[in-house]
């Protein structure tokens, strides 16, 4: 138990130090998943729309594939692009493993199915009446896509906190894609692991406790946004 | 109230977009940037820092024993100061290592697994391969030693020891060069400790493994720089010690470069040599003596290899 006191006291010292290294990693791994959640919401929000307003045959199995992808483990995500973009790999012109855009891929990749699934659930918990309400009213029907994605804004706010939660907290795709290189793809999950490893559990906690913070700073803003002038 | 998700959107947009420049280009900036006055201040008599290799992209897959000593956090630094190369070191196991130097997906390899390294270089997988330092293995445990194997000469004696007191074994489980080494010496007692319920698998690295060890009162196989680096997380102690076949030997091997157009052969090439030179070997023959009152390792570059 000491070992956490000493871990939280040790993660304000190197924090109000400025410890270079510490902050570097911080700022990566924000840096990269902040990246890959936008770039899921990019894609997401239309492709969660786009299965929400229709209906096609096979439509149902891609919704459930991609609620299977919500629960898309990391490692497996890491181990397939690891071996797409190994230099000798069908991707490997790109020069990208081992580098921060080959962990913004990866986290997109796990989080994209999380904002779509979440997505397509935000828009069909509306009431279906509002949808024919809406283009009665004369409504093209980009305009009713738009409106009905403002109906559905807190769900799809929570969405935007659930794809960032899962990205920013996963280390398998991470390590693998990644290769933990310091300086350069080490991220705060990566730097815990290699800390633990090494027996330095109070870095190990140091850095989960930044984790931690960084991860309430970011959702703090948007619940602020979420909730502000909510009627109760 | 449309504006607010637009305001959402905006706020991780705004955030992100400096940190997106950051994340990708920043990364190969800042880190000439930072060693640059380094390398200025420390070692003036090196001009081949500032002249950049034609490929500086150069791959080490080691094992994780180098890397949770902190050697590496020591050699890699110095080598890359000297010669301008940007490596990259995937830590891994010694299993995982050769695999990816088969694949041609690393350039160079520190390995520790003798047998293996033999059949990785007769299969044609590597181009040179050199003696770079040694250490050893120790069968360490709970010191109320309930199998009874303190003091005992060989590994062989010890693990059939713990046999027969089905006493709690704790293997690493991952095909790692410590591993392989554990399974040898099963091998060698003629029992096979698998499926028994006195044996675990952490399939994690030596200081997790460690851990587990000592949380649940085991035996278990460790080098001797990661249980010395790690000596403040654990109470075990070491049983059994210099035993011939308890020998802990790491080679640099460089890829064929046969293999593949891209693998960095150059910096592959600049890389054995400096782990063989007598300056980094001095630096290896002294890492951890300041810290754990001996060294961690003991340099070999250049001695009979067998």
């Amino acid at each position: 138990m000491d070992l956490i006191w000493q871990g939280m006291g040790q993660a304000f010292w190197l924090v109000a130090h400025g410890d270079r290294e510490i902050i570097g990693v911080a700022l990566l791994t924000l840096g990269v998943s902040l990246s890959a959640t936008i770039l899921s919401l990019l894609v997401g929000i239309p492709a969660g729309a786009f299965l929400a307003l229709n209906r096609f045959p096979g439509r149902q199995v891609i919704v459930s594939v991609v609620n299977t992808g919500m629960g898309l483990p990391p490692v497996v995500v890491g181990l397939f692009i690891t071996i797409l973009l190994w230099r000798n790999g069908p991707l490997g012109l790109m020069q990208i493993l081992y580098t921060p855009t080959a962990i913004v891929i990866a986290q997109f990749v796990i989080a994209a199915p999380v904002v779509i699934g979440l997505t397509i659930a935000a828009i069909q918990q509306l009431n279906p009446r509002l949808r024919l309400q809406i283009l009665a009213l004369g409504a093209s029907r980009w305009q009713m896509v738009a409106l009905l994605l403002r109906e559905a804004r807190l769900p799809l706010l929570a969405a935007i906190m659930a794809g960032f939660g899962a990205v920013i907290s996963e280390v398998g795709a991470s390590m693998m894609v990644g290769g933990n290189i310091l300086d350069e793809t080490r991220v705060l999950t990566t730097a815990t692991v290699l800390e633990t490893s090494k027996g330095n559990f109070d870095v190990a906690i140091a850095l989960s406790v930044l984790l931690l913070f960084l991860v309430f700073a970011v959702n703090l803003g948007l619940t602020l946004i979420q909730q502000r002038r909510r009627p109760l | 109230m449309f504006r607010n998700f637009i305001a959402a959107i905006l706020l991780v947009l705004t955030l992100a977009t400096p940190l997106l420049g950051c994340s990708s280009p920043a990364a190969p900036t800042a880190t000439p940037s930072q060693k640059a006055p380094s390398s200025a201040t420390s070692q003036p008599a090196t001009p081949a820092a500032n002249a950049k290799p034609a490929n500086p992209q150069l791959i080490l897959a080691t094992t994780t024993s180098t890397q949770d000593s902190g050697l590496l956090d020591v050699l890699v630094p110095m080598f890359e100061k000297q010669t301008g190369y940007d490596v990259k070191t995937i830590a891994v196991g010694t299993g995982q290592a050769l695999a990816m130097g088969e694949r041609a997906e690393a350039d160079v390899l520190l390995v520790h697994a003798p047998d293996s390294e033999k059949k990785f270089m007769q299969a044609g997988h590597g181009a040179e391969r050199k003696l770079v330092m040694h250490n050893d293995f120790i069968i360490v445990g709970p010191p109320a030693d309930p199998a009874k194997i303190k003091g005992v000469k060989t590994a062989d004696e010890a693990l059939k020891k713990i046999v027969a007191a089905k006493a709690l074994f704790v293997s690493r489980g991952d095909n790692s060069g410590t591993e392989q080494l554990e399974k040898k010496l099963w091998k060698q007692t003629g029992l096979d400790p698998k499926g028994q319920d006195w044996y675990k698998q952490t399939g994690q690295g030596m200081g997790a493994t460690l851990n587990v060890a000592s949380d649940k009162n085991g035996y278990t196989i460790s080098d001797r720089a990661t249980y010395l680096a790690t000596k403040k997380n654990h109470s075990l102690d070491i049983l059994v010690e210099a035993d011939k076949a308890l020998l802990n030997i790491y080679h640099v091997i460089t890829v064929n470069p046969q293999k593949s157009p891209k693998i960095n052969v150059a910096g592959a090439k600049a890389f054995e040599e400096f782990m063989v030179a007598p300056d980094t070997q001095a630096v290896v023959g002294k890492f951890g003596a300041d810290k754990f009152g001996q060294p961690l390792f003991f340099a070999d570059a250049g001695k009979q290899d067998n």
